[in-house]
């Protein structure tokens, strides 16, 4: 479908990181000049992967909303199963957030991973690995495998760099996603059975039966609504960041979550759209209980990294609200909060890992008036704030208000009750920020924290500038957003208009 | 392109003064900063000059923002009359407020931070007024909110500071909520936001309906509540105007800047610009009149009991925001944006002017402590005096006014000659004008006259301010001396039609101000009747009679307290939203996900399996691999079944 692919860019994106994971075993990993050598791996194979991920980005056409760059090889032909890779204006972005991020987090962990460091860079590696297979597969058995396998070095990374309880909030992640798993395989297996081929591609046209699509869709359903994580089963959430690693935490709340809202994008409403249209306002009532809920729980938090992930619950509402909103806003809305909250939530955990490197302790009120002796650090702190709060010229905005307009559109109870999220969303940062910045500064160690150095300058910078890029101009990234979504609206009110003359469509919204 | 200079050379001040502090020291942050908005000030007066007078409206697209479908926004910077006049104001009096600020914050440690926050405010605010879309403003409405967040709270270390500060920020947030819907309201019935073509198709949607949180109601009506609900918080209208008193607490010149002369009229500008909007729903214009009337009469009752010096401008600024409102709400948009340029200029001059006493006595804002001033700082009493009689509207009929005088009796003539709804808001104004003289000579007399109530040694260092403070106020006391009469013929005289053009158009059928010009004699002769006999009642209670204030305080104890705490606004929102969300938040955290859905989710699970208890205890070995592994293998168990399945 794309000239550009005359070499596999996308499998060499996934797999490259392997190589560098591998490379890593090699090493020594006990003497200091093995370690230095196995970070150095880790960030050239990391940027490497990087800059090879941005030729996918200028290669790719942003007027055709299709599938690009797409490899296809036989897998098993006696199956039917396929290596299949492709990317579209939304998977694309995910990429490149992954591998944008896997550097920053190897930089920012320089000085604090000092334990197993060779396994630790080989755990992120690996994580790469799994990130971009599952967001460039288009073959079900191919995404399932990476879907599964991101876990298992997240499991690692939480395991043994984790905190104090670690093991509780592994094992709670583990129990959640368990049964989702399973659920979301039976789903594959039926999806097989009725197609006769893994192949995505052939599976996106395939119309299913209603009441099946029905079963699917709750299917899918148990699976991504865990890894959103939608309200009532986030409280895997708060645990798992609060006892993992700071660049865990960075990669779980800004690549791992979107996992969920890519599937609901790429299996519920793509291959499912009676049932998705059928189930919308499950979707708007767990969305606006999660705004409301979590918002109001973040407002009480004491941990930092607590108050952090449950305001990621709240801003994923938006996000599936948006989803199934299933209109060019609503949609385009969900993709864009995705991408922006995986810079600024990823950014605010690496807030948070500054002042944990400097004095071992997330509790905020062990904090207060930073704002005299780091600037540079209350600055950025400010930035992401302010990108979280969904200020207007900063990332956060364009996805939150494109979401609300999709749920206003579809039913203006939904856009009225998700609209109180702006309030209750700048409330507790507000609070958080006050805390931690503002007020008197007068614990003898927090005096005696020193504000940013070069490295965490560099960490920083360029998440800064992707927060106001993404909020001043977002054509950039928004443009091959709006192709394929446009693609999916539209290819959804034709899957779905047997149906809608029948019943007329929500007409909430619209003038009469 | 001179356009967008204007607009971005205090952007670009703000950013140099803010991020280069070391490099440039106070005096250059200073420099730089200043220097930009009395720039900006000259190419905005200019620009005035050409759109509004040269009648050359414009619009200047500089870069698409977003575009989603129908949903499309430009950063674009739309210059009609409307927009100009705000442009000067606001430059203006942002010019007047920098160089001001070099002086009243020279004890300050952080100079080049306040600095950059005053270029920044100033910025956004000329952002709000060059929108040509609603996103745009809403982006200058969010823009200035955070400004006056981060000024607000400028003396973080002050507890008391920090709650304003996010107080103003929430509480304008949830006016933002209503803005925010009123968008998608407008962008539900119209499938635009961009102000022309909605503004073009307004009237043919006058009788549509909408289905809005499955009610069938008024389109058009329900839109322009939404946005008026915006106006409210910003403009600290009553309902959503707890936050103003409060906002304070930041540094007196940002009181003068952002909660007097701009910031706070930004709900006026609103409503103006949707004029084409609201002009199609009268129920909704009703509704502002409403609002807007009462404003103006409760902020001035509870204006007469304060006792901190920029509290009781800071009630009469609310008040004088709601004549605006209640102008608005009969039609006579014009008049709001008389009353609110030259509001800008005497509110701006007293803000400075009280700033400029408190500068004089270490910081001292009770007027309790104060007295007696007016020999040690007589320039800045005469200032407070032509701010004050400007306020209140004194004037000599068919001769000279100072600047309240005609905007003021403007807006009383126009909703007068509305009749109904406009009538109560009349007399609702009568009265708030006779509390607003009362009140501004009861803060002169308290402060300038009488024995100095405070320490005696603070009296002794009692100082004139340096001219850097002073001559700012003379430029503004030069507006509060003549802006009423030199505008009066382009903003609400004979040349109004030429002068605002397309940019406000009334409701069809009706001309208020026409009609203002043709009310009977003594309608226009009341608000300067009420406003003498509001100066003489002070003089007489703080000058003659100085036990009379306690006794009627005490005679009428009970609607005394009610005013001076302020009608129990504070308290009643702390008990039915603040600390409610904070139980919630609470019960929803410890009862529900630690209570229930942990309890009877995982944890049960956990507990109630013996398998997974091994799993459990297996971890608690610390041997993760293991689980991973057990993990891959069943990826590959999986794979295989799949692969026997496929035969």
């Amino acid at each position: 479908m794309n000239s550009a692919a005359s070499w596999p860019i996308l499998s060499v994106v996934t797999f490259l990181p392997t190589i560098g994971a591998l490379l890593a075993c090699l090493m020594r990993g006990d003497t200091p000049s093995g370690q230095r050598n196995i970070r150095w791996i880790g960030l050239w194979t990391s940027l490497l992967t990087f800059a090879i991920s941005l030729l996918i980005w200028t290669g790719y056409d942003p007027s055709n909303g299709g599938f690009q760059f797409v490899e296809r090889y036989a897998w098993v032909p006696s199956a039917n199963f396929v290596y299949q890779k492709g990317v579209d204006g939304i998977s694309l972005w995910f990429v490149l957030i992954s591998t944008l991020l896997t550097p920053i987090c190897i930089i920012s962990s320089w000085d604090s991973i000092k334990v197993r460091l060779k396994e630790w860079i080989v755990a992120l590696l690996v994580l790469e690995t799994m990130m971009v297979g599952m967001f460039t597969a288009l073959d079900l058995v191919l995404v399932y495998v990476f879907f599964e396998g991101v876990l298992i070095p997240m499991f690692v990374i939480i395991g043994i760099w984790g905190g104090q309880r670690r093991i509780y909030a592994a094992f709670k992640f583990f129990l959640y996603t368990l049964v989702g798993s399973v659920l979301m395989l039976l789903a594959i297996v039926a999806m097989y059975l009725k197609a006769g081929t893994t192949d995505m591609i052939v599976i996106l046209r395939t119309p299913f039966a209603p009441e099946l699509q029905t079963y699917l869709w709750l299917a899918f359903f148990a699976s991504f609504a865990v890894k959103m994580p939608m309200f009532p089963v986030h409280t895997w959430l708060p645990d798992a960041h609060v006892e993992a690693p700071t660049a865990g935490s960075v990669i779980l709340a800004a690549v791992l979550l979107k996992m969920g809202g890519y599937g609901f994008i790429r299996f519920s409403v793509q291959m499912l759209p009676n049932a998705s249209e059928y189930f919308a306002p499950l979707i708007f009532a767990l969305s606006i209980v999660a705004i409301i809920y979590t918002s109001l729980v973040a407002l009480v938090q004491t941990d930092m990294k607590k108050l952090i992930a449950y305001s990621s619950v709240a801003h994923m509402g938006f996000v599936t609200m948006g989803i199934f909103a299933l209109n060019q806003q609503g949609l385009e809305g969900g993709v864009f909060q995705m991408i922006s909250h995986g810079i600024v939530s990823g950014a605010l955990f690496l807030c948070v890992g500054v002042v944990y490197d400097r004095l071992h302790t997330r509790e905020i009120a062990r904090y207060g008036g930073m704002a005299v002796n780091m600037p540079r650090y209350a600055l950025v702190f400010m930035v992401f704030t302010l990108a979280s709060v969904g200020l207007p010229s900063t990332s956060g905005f364009v996805g939150e208000f494109l979401s609300l307009v999709g749920g206003f559109l579809r039913n203006t109870w939904v856009g009225v009750l998700a609209s109180t999220g702006l309030v209750l969303g700048a409330a507790y940062m507000l609070v958080l920020y006050r805390k931690l910045f503002f007020g008197v500064l007068d614990k003898a160690d927090v005096k005696a924290m020193s504000d940013l150095h070069w490295r965490e300058i560099v960490v920083f910078a360029p998440l800064v500038a992707l927060v106001f890029w993404l909020g001043i101009y977002p054509a950039t990234f928004k443009d091959p957003i709006a192709s394929s979504v446009a693609g999916i609206v539209s290819a959804h009110q034709a899957r779905i208009t047997p149906k809608a003359a029948e019943v007329p469509a929500a007409n909430a919204g619209k003038v009469n | 392109m001179l356009e967008a200079i204007c607009i971005l050379l205090p952007l670009l001040a703000a950013a140099i003064a803010g991020l280069g502090n070391r490099r440039l020291g106070d005096r250059g942050a200073q420099f730089v900063t200043c220097g930009a908005l009395i720039l900006s000030a000259i190419i905005g007066v200019y620009l005035f000059a050409d759109v509004a007078l040269g009648h050359h409206p414009r619009t200047v697209k500089l870069f698409s923002w977003i575009a989603s479908g129908d949903f499309r926004a430009d950063w674009a910077l739309r210059f009609d009359t409307l927009t100009a006049v705000m442009v000067v104001v606001v430059t203006v009096v942002s010019a007047c407020v920098h160089v001001y600020s070099v002086g009243y914050m020279s004890h300050d440690h952080s100079k080049p931070r306040f600095m950059a926050y005053l270029s920044l405010f100033t910025f956004m605010m000329l952002a709000l007024v060059t929108a040509d879309n609603f996103l745009q403003l809403f982006f200058g409405w969010e823009g200035v909110g955070l400004a006056s967040y981060l000024l607000i709270g400028f003396w973080f270390h002050k507890a008391s500071a920090n709650d304003a500060a996010i107080k103003a920020f929430l509480v304008n947030r949830v006016g933002d909520m209503g803005f925010a819907l009123g968008i998608m309201a407008v962008f539900a019935i119209f499938g635009s936001i961009e102000f022309n073509t909605v503004f073009d198709a307004a009237a043919s949607k006058n009788a549509a309906m909408f289905n809005f949180l499955g009610y069938q109601v008024p389109a058009l009506t329900t839109a322009c509540l939404l946005l008026f609900i915006g106006a409210m918080g910003k403009s600290a209208q009553l309902g959503l105007h707890t936050w103003l008193p409060d906002a304070m607490e930041g540094p007196t010149p940002v009181s003068a800047l952002i909660h007097a002369a701009t910031m706070v009229t930004a709900g006026v500008f609103m409503l103006c610009r949707c004029s084409p909007l609201f002009s199609q729903a009268p129920d909704a214009l009703a509704v502002v009149c409403v609002v807007g009337s009462l404003t103006a009469f409760v902020a001035a009752t509870i204006g007469l009991t304060q006792w901190d010096i920029k509290r009781v401008i800071a009630y009469s600024t609310m008040s004088q925001l709601g004549y605006m409102f209640f102008a608005i709400g009969v039609g006579a948009y014009a008049a709001a944006i008389f009353h609110l340029m030259t509001h800008a200029f005497f509110k701006a001059l007293l803000f400075l002017g009280a700033g400029s006493v408190i500068h004089a006595i270490d910081g001292e804002q009770d007027m309790r402590n104060m007295g007696g001033l007016r020999k040690a700082i007589p320039k800045t009493h005469m200032l407070m005096w032509i701010g004050s009689l400007a306020l209140a509207g004194i004037g000599i009929p068919g001769i000279y006014g100072f600047a309240g005088f005609y905007s003021k009796d403007a807006i009383l003539e126009a909703s007068w000659a509305a009749g109904g709804i406009g009538q109560t808001a009349f007399w609702l104004g009568i009265a708030a004008a006779l509390f607003t003289a009362f009140y501004s000579w009861r803060l002169i007399y308290l402060t300038f006259f009488g024995k100095f109530r405070g320490d005696h040694h603070v009296l002794e260092h009692a100082h004139e301010s340096p001219p850097v403070m002073l001559i700012p106020l003379y430029v503004l006391a030069a507006g509060a001396l003549f802006a009423g009469l030199g505008a009066y013929n382009w903003f609400v005289g004979h040349d109004r039609a030429a002068f605002w053009g397309t940019s406000i158009v009334t409701p069809p059928g009706r001309d208020p101000i026409e009609a203002a010009h043709h009310v009977p004699e003594w309608v226009s002769l009341a608000p300067l009747a009420v406003g003498i006999v509001g100066i003489l009642l002070a003089s007489w209670f703080y000058l003659k009679r100085t036990d009379l204030p306690k006794k009627v305080a005490a005679a009428f104890s009970g609607i005394y307290v009610l005013v001076f705490r302020k009608y129990y606004f504070d308290e009643l929102y702390d008990a039915v939203f603040v600390r409610p969300a904070l139980w919630l938040g609470r019960v929803f955290w410890k009862r529900g996900d630690e209570g229930l859905i942990d309890t009877y989710g995982p944890d049960a699970i956990a507990s109630n399996s013996q398998r997974f208890a091994g799993f459990v205890s297996r971890f608690q070995t610390g041997y993760l691999y293991q689980y991973a592994f057990v993990m891959l293998i069943g990826v590959v168990l999986f794979t295989t079944w799949f692969l026997w399945r496929g035969h």
